[in-house]
């Protein structure tokens, strides 16, 4: 495709970073390739958890992915102009992120080769349909708008008309491919962790909260690697976004924990006990709980604090706090929690197997270097524009 | 007259060909339509817990269920597949109680699919390998069957079982009647429509000697489901969830009597 020639110049450092990410992909390949020739039984899945860390990475990177949006919303709808030259990196992240959603559920599948049986049978009452539709809607959306926004900026001319109506779709898009992520889960009628109108705002939230963090740090090592500059503004503008959403996510957070508490209904109380104390001598995921809620905590206090908001060497520790912390919360408590106990009230062990984790490694390297190398064509059309050097 | 016996001839091999059209249509359908016995039907099971305890470590129907369907054993219990099997009370009915249930807490209570009338893995199925018959019975389709287990998230009840793995090593023999599974497919209990299609009754039904658990078609006044259901209290499972399971159990009772 045209502009990738853009991609295969590059520092050494850059090559070794490529080579690396092309080395931990392989490793997953190879560990896929014996998944697919055992079964799914290489992982750390059971009867009682069905699901486990594909689906819940899965679930966290629909919502980076939707947090796109973030940077789309304010440049185009309010014209907010520090945002214009990051639009592009929400996008390319969107679309990074969306490729690895899709790999996340192929993987997770056991009959693979029939997995276009949900183009052949669509199934419109299933939410897995829809949130098929929404995420190759998404995918397509972000390709078409940051091709064409790319293609003008290296013409130097203003981006077609006819695109704006498509960027405008993608901002309703972006919050619907986190809401039926959510209706995957809160549909289901024996599970009780996730039966909770709630959980789609949280999502959402949390994915607003997530997402700009990872693109504060994305653009702190594109400020260090390359000579295009996102600005402070730009940045500062993200963080507090992300204070914003980290105070509503937990906020939500706590509607539930009261609504579960204070009606003490047994079946929505025991997810709470097991993730956060126990749960029939079993606590393995305790001390990640608290970890999430502890880094929660200190990073709330790291952005509503403006003296250590706007302090660009402490903003990005704190941003890294809160995708840990959010990534333990949606990564790991909420499909090991929403399956624990079971509906009969069992609690079954889930740990991840070295298969299985090196097949996750290998998804989060082929994001990374769709990342880089997306990165790589949009700075390197910029410089050779002659952007920002003077910055 | 000729004009008439023309017409009389059209009339005629429309007539043949319609027969015939239908037989045709009869015969392609005769699939999975084949045992569906007289329009109207829902099965329905009756279990009685108190008739079932009478031989506690009794596993008659499990035994009989798993050997006809090939249902594989498997080593590792995370593996494990089982369409029908024994449940503690306290387990199969969320009856945690620290008194009243004292003497029962712990006494198993066969469990399977309840064949919903309202069923939520049918709901969520993204290929409509799993649906509803009307006869009641909920299907499986291992041939469309994605393994995206959905529908096993979807059961409030954990009547779902995947293969992890393959599991025809894990049988120790096979049934030829039956087909085996392949690993990356869901499976349960279909209440064995394939003895259904041949008037037969379930193979857990034949295989209790305490007349445990009773068959027979909910719209059918003088079956033996209706009749018990008339006379004795009974519960279904989780029946807040609005899934309408087409398992009823016996609540107390009268363990001795005969139907």
């Amino acid at each position: 495709m045209f502009m990738f020639e853009k991609a295969v110049v590059g520092s050494r450092r850059y090559w070794a970073w490529v080579f690396a990410l092309l080395c931990v992909i392989g490793a997953g390949f190879v560990s896929y390739l014996y998944q697919l020739n055992v079964g799914l039984g290489v992982t750390g899945l059971s009867r009682d958890i069905t699901w486990g860390f594909y689906i819940a990475q899965f679930t966290f990177f629909v919502g980076v992915a939707a947090s796109a949006v973030m940077v789309v919303l304010p440049y185009y709808l309010h014209d907010y102009k520090a945002f214009g030259k990051l639009t592009i990196l929400g996008e390319f992240l969107a679309i990074s992120a969306v490729t690895m959603c899709m790999l996340f559920i192929f993987v997770d599948m056991g009959q693979p080769t029939r997995v276009l049986n949900v183009l052949l049978h669509p199934t419109p009452n299933s939410m897995m349909f829809w949130d098929m539709v929404s995420l190759s809607g998404y995918l397509f959306l972000n390709a078409l708008i940051s091709l064409v926004a790319l293609s003008a900026e290296r013409k130097a001319v203003a981006p077609p008309k006819w695109i704006k109506p498509f960027i405008l779709l993608s901002i309703p898009w972006a919050v619907s491919i986190h809401t039926v992520t959510a209706f995957l889960y809160n549909g289901l009628p024996g599970r009780s962790f996730w039966l909770t109108a709630i959980l789609a705002p949280r999502f959402l939230a949390s994915a607003f909260a997530a997402g700009p963090a990872l693109l504060i740090l994305l653009c702190m090592i594109v400020r260090k690697v390359s000579s295009f500059d996102p600005g402070d503004e730009a940045i500062r503008k993200l963080s507090i976004i992300v204070t914003y959403a980290m105070l509503v996510n937990v906020f939500f957070v706590l509607m539930e924990v009261f609504t579960v508490f204070y009606s003490g209904i047994p079946e929505h109380v025991h997810h709470f006990q097991f993730l956060f104390a126990g749960l029939h001598g079993e606590a393995y995921l305790v001390p990640w709980m608290w970890t999430s809620m502890a880094l929660a905590a200190v990073s709330i206090v790291l952005l509503v604090v403006p003296t250590f908001r706007n302090n660009l060497k402490i903003l990005p520790v704190t941003c890294v706090m809160v995708f840990v912390s959010l990534w333990i919360d949606k990564g790991l408590g909420l499909i090991i929690g929403g399956f624990t106990p079971t509906p009969l009230g069992e609690v079954t062990r889930y740990t991840p197997t070295l298969p299985e984790l090196l097949i996750v490694a290998a998804i989060w390297a082929i994001g990374f270097l769709m990342i880089t190398v997306f990165y790589k064509i949009a700075l390197a059309i910029r410089e050779a524009m002659g952007y920002e050097i003077a910055h | 007259m000729s004009t008439d016996r023309r017409t009389f001839l059209g009339v005629a091999g429309l007539g043949a060909l319609a027969i015939a059209g239908k037989a045709s249509v009869d015969a392609l359908a005769s699939g999975p339509e084949a045992g569906k016995p007289k329009a109207g039907t829902r099965w329905a099971m009756v279990i009685d817990p108190l008739k079932c305890l009478k031989e506690e470590g009794c596993k008659a129907c499990a035994d009989a269920c798993h050997k006809v369907h090939n249902v594989p054993l498997m080593a590792n219990k995370k593996h494990e597949v089982k369409w029908i099997w024994k449940e503690p009370y306290e387990r199969a009915f969320a009856a945690e109680s620290e008194y009243t249930q004292e003497a029962l807490k712990e006494k198993p209570v066969l469990v399977f699919c309840n064949h919903c009338a309202n069923p939520p893995c049918v709901r969520v199925c993204p290929t409509q390998a799993t649906w509803k018959r009307e006869d009641g019975v909920v299907m499986m389709d291992w041939h469309r069957c994605i393994g995206c287990r959905y529908c096993v998230a979807a059961c409030p009840y954990g009547s779902r079982s995947f293969n992890w793995v393959d599991p025809r090593p894990s049988l120790a023999e096979i049934s030829p009647e039956y087909p085996t599974r392949t690993k990356g497919v869901v499976e349960k209990c279909t209440l064995c429509e394939e003895r259904l299609a041949e008037g037969k009754l379930p193979a857990c039904v034949e295989a209790c000697e305490e007349k445990a658990i009773l068959f027979g078609d909910l719209h059918d006044e003088a079956s033996p489901v209706r009749a018990r259901l008339r006379e004795s209290f009974t519960i279904r499972r989780k029946p807040e969830l609005g899934t309408e399971p087409e398992i009823y159990y016996v609540v107390g009772g009268k363990p001795d009597v005969h139907v």
